[in-house]
């Protein structure tokens, strides 16, 4: 699988955010965008799945499922949790799965894997960011689709935390997966090439 | 669970827990309806004969509380980006979401409707009619409400908005649902010619309203 | 055990433990005994056997109005004190009040069906009782809107007390309205208009209510201590969790 972006453009109104982006990621691969804010790496991830449209250039899946859209296979960890906190954290994860196509989830192996085992139960509200953002995470490994797109994935999260995330994004690589990652500094990918936002071609 | 059950079943517990709309709408027409008789005096044949117009314009502003959270609440958190990314069709999601809607807003206003109908002096086989009529017209309320419901996704004060743009467009729905009550009320014009127009017009709105919804929150999340 | 021990959630929830099941009890066999009297109470040379419905209607409206001043007096409570015991009543009597409100509407309608020909009259007496359901309805409704109960005790108190001064007015002043409903006859100047042998049942009724009413109480205010403290648990739980 090789995602492909070639002479991307994006334009968010009349303000030309970025253009002439190339990258290619293959399974089992990592790219990092970085650049100072508002060069444009969240525009990225989002133009990926389709929630901006691309004002030039081209994007394209090799080897995935030709009946579907990059969107419809990759997960998307945005800046936001989309977690309702009146939904017990159970219900929460459960309603991802089974929205997003699993039709028997088992929410326990996931919590467990983000160390929010026990808690399913509770009311999502009473979750802390970090833990709210570890629930977010959950969702990724509780429906298997083999991009990853991560915004600031480690925002929030301690240091354990982190290095859990860390292996948790290598056993997806080694998996077969692929990760584009929009982050500030290091987030723990071993091997990763990086794309960098905002400077002159 | 099949993605579109998952949703149904999902925004119908955020309705019942704690915070959410459940029975804010049968509470708020409860209220409407109660005004009314303050304000117009306590002559029961006059109230009889005003009883189902009162009954669906208080089911009207009912059934639009709370419908402009519908998509600004999953907008706010996220959720909206993530449903997008689903494979089932937006448009059977946005009718999802209208369904689960009206299943704790407005099928609870049709089963208390015949109770309030007492209070406003209408018999039992008038207050069955009534209530058919409103069983047959709050999900065209619900999913004409969806259009607007997805326009003012982003905006701020999106309720303002939301009963501005869908009022008039209720307007048929409103004509044919109180014409069928009446007639049912107090005669002498048959019953069955507006009934069956507001059948119809449930019937386009219930195909409408999604697809036009979900033309607007794609519009709207670029 | 002095009253002010009972301030104490712990030792109120030991009370309550101990003392509902005796006023279950109690309850019971003061009901069976007033439903017997009732029985056997004299039917009204006019409205026959209809007039029965007078044992369950008129108690429930006095429930129902105690109980609007019990939540006042726990507003109070709530506002002036800071008590948590204060908000814990106020929120247990709640549902119990908007209970007995509409037992007495429920009552009322059916009984003014074959007397008056219709379930329900636009009258000031009927219309005031509506007027509280829907402000129970209110409470209710603000309770479930606010997730931390010390924030909504307090909410709900300004709105209760609110009540308390408009409920008045509002009986006052719809009683322009042409009435059916009958005046004041149990209470008044120059003694009860009632004969005895209809109002003594009435009064065993009204101390079935009142008893019914304070085991209801006091069960759904030991519900509330405990909801309050698995969600203190849960709270915890989540912040040990880590």
């Amino acid at each position: 699988m090789r995602l492909t972006g070639v002479d991307l453009a994006c334009q968010r109104g009349e303000r030309a955010v970025f253009a002439g982006i190339n990258f290619a990621v293959e399974s089992g691969q990592a790219l990092t965008i970085s650049g100072r804010n508002g060069a444009g790496k969240s525009s990225l991830l989002r133009m990926v799945i389709g929630l901006l449209p691309i004002a030039g250039g081209r994007l394209t899946l090799e080897g995935g499922d030709p009946e579907l859209s990059i969107a419809e296979q990759a997960h998307y960890l945005g800046h936001q949790d989309a977690l309702k906190g009146s939904l017990s954290v159970g219900e929460n994860l459960g309603f991802w799965a089974g929205f997003f196509g699993l039709r028997s989830a088992d929410p326990h192996s996931p919590l467990e894997m983000v160390g929010l085992a026990g808690l399913a139960s509770l009311p999502a509200a009473y979750l802390s960011a970090g833990q709210r953002r570890r629930l977010s995470i959950a969702r990724l490994i509780a429906v298997p689709r083999p991009i990853w797109l991560l915004d600031e994935p480690t925002s929030t999260l301690d240091a354990a935390a982190q290095d859990r995330l860390a292996e948790l994004m290598d056993a997806h690589l080694a998996g077969g997966g692929l990760i584009v990652a929009a982050s500030h500094g290091p987030i723990g990918l071993s091997a990763a090439q990086e794309l960098r936002l905002g400077e002159a071609p | 669970m099949t993605p579109l059950t998952a949703l149904l079943v999902r925004d119908m517990r955020i309705a019942m827990r704690v915070g959410g709309s459940a029975l804010m709408g049968v509470l708020f027409f409860l209220v409407v309806v109660t005004l009314i008789p303050f304000a117009i005096g306590p002559d029961l044949a006059l109230l009889k004969r005003i009883g189902p117009a009162i009954l669906w314009l208080a089911a009207l502003l009912a059934s639009l509380l709370a419908l402009d959270r519908l998509f600004a609440g999953d907008h706010d958190d996220g959720s909206l980006d993530l449903i997008l990314m689903g494979r089932a069709p937006l448009e059977l999601v946005v009718a999802t979401k209208g369904l689960a809607h009206w299943l704790t807003t407005g099928l609870p206003l049709v089963i208390c409707a015949p109770l309030i109908g007492l209070l406003l002096n209408l018999d039992l086989p008038e207050d069955g009619a009534l209530m058919l009529t409103l069983f047959v017209g709050t999900p065209a309320l619900t999913f004409i409400g969806l259009v607007g419901a997805a326009i003012a996704v982003t905006l701020r004060r999106g309720g303002l908005l939301l009963a501005v743009i869908v009022l008039p467009l209720t307007v048929p729905i409103l004509i044919f649902g109180v014409a069928a009550a009446n007639a049912a009320v107090t005669g002498p014009t048959a019953f069955g010619t507006p009934f069956t127009i507001l059948c119809a017009l449930t019937l386009a709105s219930l195909v409408v309203g999604p697809f036009a919804a979900a033309a607007a929150l794609r519009q709207e999340m670029e | 055990m002095a009253l002010i021990d009972l301030a104490n959630p712990s030792r109120f929830l030991k009370f309550a433990n101990g003392a509902i099941p005796w006023l279950a009890g109690v309850t019971v066999l003061v009901f069976a005994f007033a439903l017997e009297q009732a029985m056997i109470a004299p039917d009204d040379y006019q409205q026959g056997a209809t007039v029965k419905i007078m044992y369950l209607h008129v108690p429930s409206a006095w429930l129902g109005m105690l109980c609007w001043g019990l939540m006042s007096v726990a507003a109070l409570g709530t506002l002036v004190w800071r008590h948590p015991l204060a908000d814990v009543t106020a929120k247990a009597a709640a549902p119990i009040g908007a209970a007995f409100t509409l037992l007495c509407l429920v009552t009322g309608s059916l009984w003014g069906r074959p007397e008056w020909g219709t379930y329900w009259v636009w009258d000031a007496r009927l219309t005031s009782e509506l007027v509280l359901f829907l402000l129970y309805l209110a409470v209710i409704a603000l309770w479930n809107t606010v997730e931390d109960p010390s924030r909504a005790a307090r909410a709900v108190a300004v709105l209760t007390l609110v009540g308390a001064i408009d409920l008045p007015i509002i009986k006052f002043s719809v009683d322009w309205w042409n009435t059916l409903h009958q005046g004041a006859s149990v209470f008044r100047v120059g003694g009860s208009t009632i004969y005895p042998t209809i109002l003594l049942p009435l009064f065993i009724m009204a101390g079935a209510f009142t008893l019914l009413f304070i085991t209801l109480v006091l069960a759904a205010m030991r519900n509330e201590i405990l909801r309050r403290r698995v969600r203190t648990l849960q709270l915890m739980q989540a912040s040990a969790a880590n």
